[in-house]
This record gives structure tokens, sequence and C-alpha cells, in this order.
């Protein structure tokens, strides 16, 4: 009998229609089906989704949070992507 | 859902392993002290991790350990309504612990691990969990003090410093209320019955009373290892606090359904509105905690014989998974 640890999967719900998949926890599972069932159980008892999404754990490439400042430094200095940039004119109106 | 001084044990594993420069520790506080939320994969002193394993990991063993006592009413509860709803009871119990165990998990700690130190008696449970529940009206003075005073310790920690920890207590909070409810609702229906029933409903609160208090932990004067969690923001109020919070909030539940604390020096102050109470018995929680109290063998023995027979049902998904990967 193998005693290994079955593989981490990552939830991801959406809890109506028209919102998008939010990561809800974690689950232990043997295979994708059972992860799907388990995910049901663990994290919608209260009907909080109308879809399920697991992924496992492994297979999610994520950025370093030690990177984190550089990484995201080159959005950091264009404030003029930002609508409050720009000073309107007094009296001009719908914009 | 149930914490309970688990912050108190084993905090001589907070040696840092001298890796950790002043300038990161102090980096670190910072963040904390600016409310930010620390995520798995920060930089975090190896205390403030180990901290948090145990404390989760003690946190989710109490919820897998405390479907025991309110399961063992299961196939006793005397309506089909009130089966339906201990199964749902006893099923977010699980659920919780099942949150948790994926928390704790993300500090570096594999469920393996956690599930195996539960098994061996190396990692602790709440105290609480080893009181049997001896009739009825117990599975109602759960619901309403147990769960409760879970409850008082848990709103804080939805707002720890540790963004999973935080996220996992939000949904058990969510589903906590019920628990709470539920429990009151059959001390309510219990004490309009007949005098047994009253009866009854006070019995439980009896033996039930103190043990909830202890829940909280020691008082603030013998804990000691408080300080170190409320600086990094893991525990936002005092064990004292939380008690009194507690105290304050159920005697008048107790008094509107016609019930009584067992405390005879209980006390309303009008200027401060809160309860005094008597002197509780800390060498009873020592006891306890020590695995003496009146199901600790009981608890560990039904929980380690259902981890062996379910083996072969792991063991069969493990197998089918593999097969259906070979196919």
């Amino acid at each position: 009998m193998t005693n290994k640890e079955w593989p981490l999967y990552e939830v991801f719900i959406r809890s109506k229609a028209g919102l998008s998949h939010k990561h809800a926890g974690s689950i232990h599972a043997a295979d994708d089906q059972l992860a799907l069932d388990a995910a049901r159980d663990t994290y919608t008892r209260r009907s909080e989704g109308v879809s399920i999404w697991v992924v496992r754990s492994s297979l999610i490439v994520a950025s370093d949070p030690a990177e984190a400042a550089a990484f995201f430094e080159p959005a950091k200095d264009k404030i003029y992507r930002h609508p409050t940039f720009y000073e309107m004119p007094e009296g001009v109106e719908n914009l | 859902m149930y914490t309970q001084g688990l912050d108190q044990k084993g905090q001589a594993d907070s040696a840092s392993n001298g890796a950790e420069s002043p300038a990161d520790l102090d980096a670190f506080q910072k963040r904390i002290d600016n409310e930010e939320k620390i995520e798995p994969k920060d930089w975090m002193p190896e205390a403030y991790r180990r901290t948090l394993i145990r404390q989760i990991s003690q946190h989710a063993h109490s919820e897998i350990i405390g479907m025991q006592p309110e399961g063992s009413w299961l196939t006793r509860a005397p309506s089909l309504k009130r089966k339906a709803i201990l199964l749902a009871k006893v099923q977010d119990e699980a659920g919780h612990g099942l949150y948790l165990y994926g928390a704790a998990e993300t500090l570096g700690v594999s469920r393996d691990q956690m599930v195996g130190d539960l098994l061996s008696g190396k990692s602790k449970y709440s105290s609480i969990f080893n009181y049997p529940a001896l009739t009825w009206a117990d599975i109602g003075a759960i619901g309403w003090l147990v769960d409760g005073a879970a409850i008082m310790n848990q709103i804080p920690l939805c707002r720890c410093s540790y963004g999973p920890y935080a996220r996992a207590m939000i949904r058990v909070c969510k589903e906590e209320s019920f628990h709470q409810r539920q429990g009151y609702d059959i001390m309510v229906q219990l004490c309009k019955g007949s005098d047994a029933q009253k009866a009854m409903a006070q019995d439980a609160l009896n033996r039930w009373w103190w043990p909830s208090l202890m829940m909280f932990g020691p008082t603030d004067k013998d804990s000691q290892h408080s300080a170190q969690s409320m600086a990094w923001k893991i525990k936002r109020f005092s064990n004292d606090e939380l008690r009194q919070k507690f105290i304050d909030a159920t005697v008048p539940q107790g008094e509107f359904i016609g019930l009584s604390v067992p405390d005879e020096d209980l006390k309303l102050d009008k200027k401060t509105g809160h309860y005094s109470h008597g002197e509780i018995d800390w060498q009873e929680f020592i006891e306890v905690i020590k695995g003496n109290g009146p199901c600790n063998k009981q608890r560990m023995a039904k929980r380690r014989k259902a981890h062996d027979d379910g083996a072969w049902v792991r063991a069969a998904a493990h197998a089918y998974a593999e097969k259906q990967r070979n196919i």
C-alpha cells in the first residue's frame, strides 16, 4: 500500500455568472475528478459557487515576491497612464 | 472552529536561526506595523513562520478532533431535523479543519507532517474537546458556549497579519454563527420544555461553562508569550480581554432563557457594564492539556483508528489515479 501524499490543488470559484473565478483555497486529492468533488464539498457547502476550477498547485507559475519591486517597477513612473494626470480646463464638460 | 491559547505551547522553538539580519527584521516589523498582510512566499522571520505553523495546525487539529463530541450524537439526535442540522455542523468542522491545514501548508509544512504530529501526540488540540457530551443538552451547550467562545477568538483572527490564515478565518467565521445559533436554539427549546428538560439544559451549562472559559487560555499574567504574537499582529486582544467579552455577552443570553452560570462570585459591575467572575481552576486546565482530561485517550484512539481504517481508501484512490495516468 502506498502512503504517498495526494497532490495539492488550488481551487478557484465563480460565485455567480458574470464574475470571474477567484482563488478560494486549496485541497489535496488523488486525481482531477476527486479534486473537483473535494473542492465542491469543502468550498461550496452554502452555494458559494456556480463553477469551480481546480489546478495542480505545482503547475502554477508565480512571480517571485522577493523580486516584486523590480518586476513591477516599469509601471511605477508612468503616472500619465492615469486620467487624473491630466488637468482639465475649468468649465469643460463630459471629460 | 476553535482556538485557545494555542500560541502558548512550545515557544522554545522561536529561537531564530541566526541568519536574520536586524535590517530584515526591522523591515518585516515595519510591514506589520503598517497593517500590510504577509503572504506565503514573502520573507518572514523563522520564529514568525513557526509560531504560525504551530498555531494554525493546532487550530486545524482542534476542528478535526472537535467533530467527535458532537459526532457521538448524530445517531441519537431527537428528530430528523436536528440530525440533519447536526450533520451539517459536524461537516462544517471538517471543512474548517481543511481550510486551516491548507493555510498552514502555505508556510512550508506538509499535510502528512501535520497529521502525523497530531496522531503521535506531538501536536496539541484545544482542551475543550476532551470533555464528554453526555446528554442531548450538551449539543446545545457546545454550540452555544464552545462555538461562542471560538467566535470571540476567531473574529480578531480575521485581521491576522498572515494573509492565508486571515482569509481562512473569514470563511470560518461566516459559518460559525450558524453553529452558535443552532446550539442556543437547542437550549431555548429545552428551556421551554418540561422541568426535566430544563434541568438537563442547566446541567449541561454547569459542566461546559468553566471549560469554555478556559478556551481563552491562561490569564494575561501567566501568558508570557502573548507579547510577541501581539507585536506580530497574529493576536489582537489578550486572553483576558476576550474571556471578558465572552462572559459579558453570554451571561445575559443564559438569563434570557432562565439559566444561570455556575459561578457564585459572578457579579455585574453596573459602572463598567462588565461581569467579574470567580477563580478559574487552572490546575484542571493544565491536567487536561497534559492528557489527563476525561476523554483525551478516547479522542486520540478514535482519531488513530479512523486514520488507519481509511488507509485502504487512500491507497485505492492513489492506485486508480495511477492507472488513469498509464492508460
